[in-house]
């Protein structure tokens, strides 16, 4: 690579991206990133060409998530830039790896309010990890290896990379450039060196909290799957035998089949999860950052619980709740030491005090599982058992990509996560839209497993379009619509805290036809309308793979999400499904 | 400024580059906390500027402020300067009404402050003084009655002690 090949800033952009070892891309073009969509058509690298900018945003976050890989948007200026800062920010609060390329309007133009033109840096600057407005061809090649060095390294997340047109249009001078091959050396980021490896001492100290706990509860998080850590996870709790809660972001860290996983925590959470939080006298947190849908009421938060904390970002250390042990540091490596520490104190212990703790829990799983009442003859389908027949209907490494709503909770609740990478969702922004792009972002990254993507019907009106994508482009997902005509999740608030005083929740029963909608878009529709429909509609979705598949599920409408912590409560005030109330004391 | 031990001192060493100072500015005003006064040059270095923060220690938790403020990329280097550990000073510009009934007085509060001098005329005389914040407060009070025309501070900047 040393001959000197001369080269303009958009075919360097391209040329670099391949470096970064980019295989897909999603994106639209404009006018200001033109330049750089021409030598897409001899690079190697495919282009999915979406329907919608946000959808763009939302596969690339839906790559990542499956495949662990740095996902990648391009799209161009203006009304482009701001069509995918929900995505930006969505990826923002998840951690999710990501690249943005957008368009800009020339240097000279910067300023002018020229057409198309905003200030997509000085916009998206609160919702990257960090983003970059190349102002010269010649730094093209160290600001993407740049990019994904930030985007992938540390807490992950997304980076923006603004480039004006005239340093990649090869009509223009200012685009000609000389390439090379950028190193580390070159990307020249003197503020950013984020640790990795836990200090040894604090490592010791966890583990002799550890030793002496009598109630202790592993709360992990989706960092844990950021850095990969499932299996030492699972060594780590099997080694102590202690109970393991995964919040929404860590569904499939650890597997819900095994007889040490509490399941979820947290305002839709079930009931064992948690109450052993709560009561707990331990919370090794491990990725989790103890969100306000995990804690409910800050105050009356596990008051007994000392706090072992371990996050790459050491911001996340005693942001919310004070902690006893911080430890920084990536949550595989800090893992691995741990169980050293422990192994060297002379492997777990188990306090007499630990079976009583075991036994509590049991006893809540029994007295209080999940439950729901199933429908009656000729009326509408509910939801969870939608889930079930779903869950029980597809092979255990599906991945299963969802919306924002009920229909969340009830994936979250009801499907069996046994593999880490198979569950995406929006946890932190909660941004409606977001399954449909996500789950065929995880499709084109893992185009050998099965991908449900399962939506409400408000959020399918947000990013339907995308199938009209997944269609043209040839990637098969598969959609489980759960069709209840409302705005469920908010519906369910006003009914629990407005006195049923019901606003602008109501959607339609029939419209769209969300079926002819779907033929429209490429896709098989199914409707479903009773029990025996389910399964073999999911039987006859899941035997076609030439096209996505679209099952149109009428559910109850008032149907609620149980358990539920109210906003602004305490987690020891979780209200238990009403057929379970007269169980709670 | 009551309690002078609420101020604390926030030196940042950070890329000089576009865009650097809004990216700080932004993460304060975006986490809710008030910057009291903020002071930008480039170090000795020309590739780096120098950001001295003074914030409400009352007001804000220091610690998630050091801790947000160290995961901008642009940022190389943070340092938190309580009160007891710098030496710190602030420079204030500043015109005051002089007419002729009151000059005298005027001028001999500026010889026992020890300000300077920078421009005069029969109507105004324009002042430099430099010390701890919390003298250049108490020397704007005793200015006032004169009449202030205009004034500008720098705000606080910082090194720390000698070791
Ligand atoms: C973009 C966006 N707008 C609004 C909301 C607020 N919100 C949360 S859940 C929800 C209802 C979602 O409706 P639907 O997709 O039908 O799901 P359901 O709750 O009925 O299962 C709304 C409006 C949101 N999360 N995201
Ligand atoms: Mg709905």
């Amino acid at each position: 690579m040393s001959d000197k090949l001369r080269m303009s800033g958009g075919e360097a952009l391209i040329k670099a991206l391949e470096r970064a070892h980019v295989e897909v891309m999603f994106g639209l073009p404009g006018g200001a990133i033109l330049p750089v969509y021409d030598p897409i058509i001899d690079s190697s690298i495919r282009h999915i060409l979406v329907r919608h900018e946000q959808g763009a945003g939302h596969m690339a976050e839906g790559y990542a998530h499956a495949t662990g890989r740095p996902g990648v948007a391009m799209v161009t200026s203006g009304p482009a830039a701001t069509n995918i800062v929900t995505p930006l920010c969505d990826a923002f609060l998840d951690s999710v790896p990501m690249v943005c390329i957008t368009g800009q309007v020339p240097l000279a133009a910067i300023g002018t309010d020229a057409f198309q033109e905003c200030d997509t840096t000085g916009i998206t600057m609160a919702v990257t990890k960090h983003n970059f407005l190349v102002t010269e061809a010649q730094d093209i090649p160290r600001t993407i290896r740049a990019a994904f060095h930030i985007a992938t390294t540390g807490r992950p997340g997304p980076v923006l990379v603004d480039i004006p047109k005239d340093i990649v249009d090869p009509v223009n001078p200012r685009s000609v450039m000389t390439w090379y091959e950028a190193t580390d050396a070159d990307m020249d980021l003197p503020g950013y060196h984020p640790l990795t490896q836990g200090d040894p001492e604090l490592i010791r100290a966890a583990a002799q909290l550890i030793q002496t706990a009598q109630r202790p509860v592993l709360y992990v998080g989706g960092g844990i799957l950021k850095s990969r850590a499932a299996e030492a996870l699972l060594e780590l709790a099997e080694m102590l035998q202690i109970p393991v809660v995964t919040t929404l972001m860590a569904r499939g860290a650890f597997p819900d089949s095994h007889q040490l996983c509490l399941g979820m925590p947290g305002m839709h959470g079930n009931y064992t999860a948690v109450m052993a939080m709560q009561e707990s006298d331990l919370l090794i947190s491990l990725g989790a950052r103890f969100d306000d849908r995990v804690t409910g009421k800050l105050d009356g938060f596990a008051p007994e619980a000392k706090i072992i904390h371990v996050d790459i970002d050491p911001a996340e250390l005693g942001k919310v709740r004070k902690v006893d042990v911080g430890i920084q540091g990536d949550c595989r490596l800090v893992i691995e030491d741990l169980c050293a520490a422990l192994r060297e104190l002379g492997g777990a212990v188990t306090p007499e005090a630990r079976r009583a703790w075991r036994s509590t829990l049991s006893g809540w799983q029994e007295k209080f599982p999940l439950v729901y009442e199933q429908s009656e003859p000729g009326h509408k389908l509910k939801p969870q058992y939608v889930l079930e027949e779903l869950r029980d209907n597809n092979p255990d490494d599906t991945i299963l990509a969802s919306g924002v709503g009920q229909h969340q909770m009830y994936a979250s609740q009801y499907w069996r996560f046994n593999h880490p990478y198979t569950w995406i969702n929006s946890g932190g922004l909660g941004t409606m839209g977001f399954s449909i792009p996500a789950a065929i972002g995880a499709k084109v990254g893992k185009p050998d497993r099965r991908v449900w993507a399962v939506d409400g019907d408000g959020c399918f009106q947000m990013t339907a379009q995308e199938l009209v994508t997944a269609s043209v482009e040839n990637v098969p997902i598969k959609v489980a619509l759960l069709n209840n005509s409302y705005l469920g999740m908010v519906r369910q608030w006003q009914e629990m805290f407005y006195d049923e005083r019901f606003s602008e929740v109501y959607l339609s029963e029939n419209i769209p036809d969300y079926v002819k909608w779907s033929e429209a878009m490429g896709c098989v529709g199914i409707r479903v309308e009773s029990p025996e429909e389910v399964a073999p509609a999911i039987t006859k979705a899941n035997a076609i793979n030439d096209r996505p598949v679209v099952i149109e599920f009428r559910t109850d409408p008032r149907e609620n999400v149980f358990p539920m912590v109210p906003a602004g409560k305490t987690n020891s005030e979780l209200l238990v499904d009403p057929s379970q109330e007269h169980l709670r004391r | 400024m009551s309690n002078p031990d609420r101020f604390h001192t926030i030196v940042t060493i950070v890329e000089n580059k576009p865009g650097v100072l809004a990216r700080v500015a932004g993460l304060f005003a975006r986490r809710g906390y008030n910057i009291e006064s903020l002071a930008v040059a480039p170090t000795n270095e020309e590739r780096f500027s120098r950001i001295t923060f003074t914030v409400d220690v009352e007001s804000a938790p220091l610690e998630q402020v050091v801790k947000q403020l160290n995961k901008l990329i642009n940022v190389v280097e943070i340092r938190e300067l309580p009160p007891s550990e710098c030496v710190s000073r602030e420079l204030m510009l500043v015109t005051v009404k002089a007419d002729s009934r009151d000059r005298r007085e005027l001028m001999e509060l500026i010889d026992d402050w020890r300000a300077y001098v920078l421009a005069e005329n029969t109507k105004k005389i324009m002042l430099s003084f430099s010390a701890r914040t919390a003298r250049l407060d108490e020397f704007e009070e005793c200015l006032k009655p004169f009449g202030i025309v205009e004034m500008q501070r720098t705000g606080r900047v910082a090194l720390p002690l000698l070791s």
